[in-house]
């Protein structure tokens, strides 16, 4: 089983790119659950939501603490949410953020994963909204959904000129976390 | 067709495939998604039926009384709170023998107001009249709705039905769901055929008052209800197991019973995560099973006793409590065993009020520590004790 954490903040998408995620990985013939963390969300507070992928049936209903990805798709969280907490010591974390991973230098052996996502979303999309921006870094960083399917979950939920530069940007990530270029060096030397 | 579907989805296009008359209720978290997905097939006309909006669920509770003894088939919807509300009313379908279906998204009770889940507000209504059937997971109370009606509207039963899903935990959860087609749901439940209803042409009266020549009978009646509803739960649980091939047990369902030593026994969502445990708690070679109770109203005493007897210990997961009298479903297993020539070590576990997360971990925490305690009064598990005085101790500081 996979499990994955996505942390953001209220009104960010946090709970819908969980929702699609799983819905790629259902398309792709996986069994999955996607819930959020249930709170009394706000625009602007931390929320978090959840994921978890298998081959089998998945019958576990508590929250996920040892995940095996992390996405954060605010950069000012990583000041004041436990983002890395339980991750898993072969788990990968995704950043949304203009520094580097060396740049963050965050307390962590797993492998980090950095990019300006706003910046795609500006570009692209037009508003800072990056979820399905993360989710294509999500698709290239695990090798668990064919970006196709990142394609079709992203047109299932939003229609029209949304929808294809939703995609547009979400591809650009994809590519640009393929290429390798944004991960942390320091995963096997530390 | 299997989807990938939120729970209050799944539930809300299982309750539209019933085919109700009139659906009424009003919004409240953590059941909210299902009536905003019921307005939304209500606004599309996918559901052709009459919705009414209420202001309050004892309105909503109301609604479904009077279309009920019309002889329409009615659903609703609510928790917590809004449960509470609506037990005026829901006494009295039980009562006056309504058939109903009513979605309870499980949810702590207020004070301190909390919105997430645990049974507190089914566990009220527990004496309610009402039959009450817990699901595992979304495909389970997907499922259920199409077995409720058909059980509720037995004439041997004639009672209403509340279907029991963990709020948030499955209300809000996306998981894969296999939803029939109309036509499969249509041969399974036939249209509600009421021998009981309001009709000019054949007066009769719902509600009146009974003095104490005929209270006692009618309420014995209302009893000897619920045990027909035995008989009728098995059936109507048969029958979609047979057509639909999926199975959840009848009154109870075990998970891996042959050789345990200790089982765990609980309610709701919480079974998944127990069966997650068992099996990490067997690869270690310690001898766990699970007895799910499904069906709490009507009490199935006998496949409890049946189930248990030759079990060594027994922990019974509670999330909820009779206060002043513990766990309600370990009363009700210990119980069960008076007078019985063999009975199982039965301790209680009060666990996840208020939607605390049960682990893994609290589970198998409690079948490690279970050895060493005797049988005891209900025990709260993982309390974190900063917070009992931590009234006192800010008034100390003002």
């Amino acid at each position: 089983m996979i499990e994955i954490r996505i942390h953001g903040r209220g009104g960010q998408g946090s709970v819908t790119a969980a929702e699609l995620l799983g819905f790629a990985a259902f398309n792709s013939g996986k069994y999955v659950q996607a819930f959020p963390a249930f709170g009394s969300e706000r625009m602007g507070a931390p929320v978090r939501a959840f994921l978890r992928i298998d081959e089998k049936e998945i019958r576990i209903h508590s929250q996920i603490y040892t995940p095996d990805y992390v996405i954060v798709q605010d950069p000012t969280l990583l000041a004041t949410v436990p983002v890395l907490q339980g991750l898993k010591p072969e788990g990968v974390v995704i950043i949304n953020t203009k520094k580097t991973a060396e740049e963050l230098n965050l307390d962590t052996k797993c492998k980090v994963i950095t990019f300006d996502a706003w910046e795609i979303a500006e570009r692209v999309i037009g508003r800072p909204i990056a979820n399905t921006i993360l989710m294509g870094a999500f698709a290239a960083a695990s090798g668990q959904i064919p970006f196709e399917g990142i394609e079709k979950a992203i047109n299932e939920r939003f229609k029209g000129e949304v929808a294809r530069k939703n995609v547009m940007a979400a591809k650009e990530a994809y590519e640009l976390v393929k290429g390798g270029k944004n991960e942390s060096k320091s995963r096997s030397n530390s | 067709m299997r989807k990938y579907i939120e729970g209050s989805m799944a539930v809300a296009e299982a309750v539209v495939l019933c085919n109700p008359n009139v659906i009424s209720a009003y919004p409240i978290t953590p059941q909210t998604h299902i009536v905003e997905d019921l307005s939304q097939m209500y606004a599309n006309a996918e559901f052709k039926g009459q919705f009414v909006n209420v202001e309050s669920e004892f309105s909503a509770a109301s609604v479904c009384l009077g279309a009920v003894v019309t002889g329409a088939r009615a659903y609703t919807a609510t928790t917590s709170q809004g449960l509470l509300l609506m037990s005026e009313v829901l006494f009295n379908m039980a009562g006056m023998r309504l058939p109903l279906v009513l979605t309870c998204a499980n949810r702590a009770i207020s004070a301190p107001i909390n919105i997430w889940t645990d049974h507190s507000d089914a566990m009220a209504l527990r004496d309610s009249g009402f039959i009450q059937l817990y699901a595992e997971n979304n495909q389970e109370a997907a499922d259920l709705h199409y077995q409720a009606y058909k059980i509720s509207e037995d004439d041997s039963v004639r009672l209403p039905v509340m279907v029991n899903m963990d709020g948030f935990l499955l209300t809000h959860s996306f998981e894969p769901v296999d939803m029939p087609t109309q036509q499969e749901v249509n041969e399974f439940l036939p249209p509600y055929k009421p021998q009981h209803y309001l009709d000019v042409k054949r007066p009769i009266t719902f509600g009146s008052m009974v003095g104490e020549d005929g209270y006692m009978e009618v309420r014995y009646n209302l009893e000897e209800a619920m045990k027909n509803s035995f008989a009728v739960i098995e059936k109507v649980t048969k029958e979609f197991e047979a057509k639909f091939g999926r199975k959840f047990g009848i009154f109870i369902d075990t998970y891996k019973m042959e050789d345990a030593e200790t089982v765990i026994v609980a309610m709701g969502s919480v079974v998944g995560t127990i069966k997650e445990s068992i099996d990490l708690m067997r690869a270690n070679g310690i001898k766990v099973g699970l007895m799910k109770v499904r069906t709490f109203r009507p009490f199935p005493k006998k496949a409890i006793v049946d189930c248990l007897k030759n079990i060594k210990n027994v922990i019974v997961i509670d999330r909820a409590s009779s206060v002043g009298a513990g766990g309600i479903l370990a009363t009700e297993i210990r119980s069960a065993f008076y007078g019985n020539t063999t009975t199982p070590k039965v301790n209680s576990y009060i666990v996840g009020l208020g939607g605390r997360d049960i682990t893994i971990k609290t589970i198998t925490d409690i079948v490690g520590n279970f050895a060493n305690v005797k049988v005891q009064d209900s025990q709260f598990v993982e309390l974190d004790h900063k917070y009992m005085q931590a009234g006192d101790d800010y008034l100390k500081t003002i």
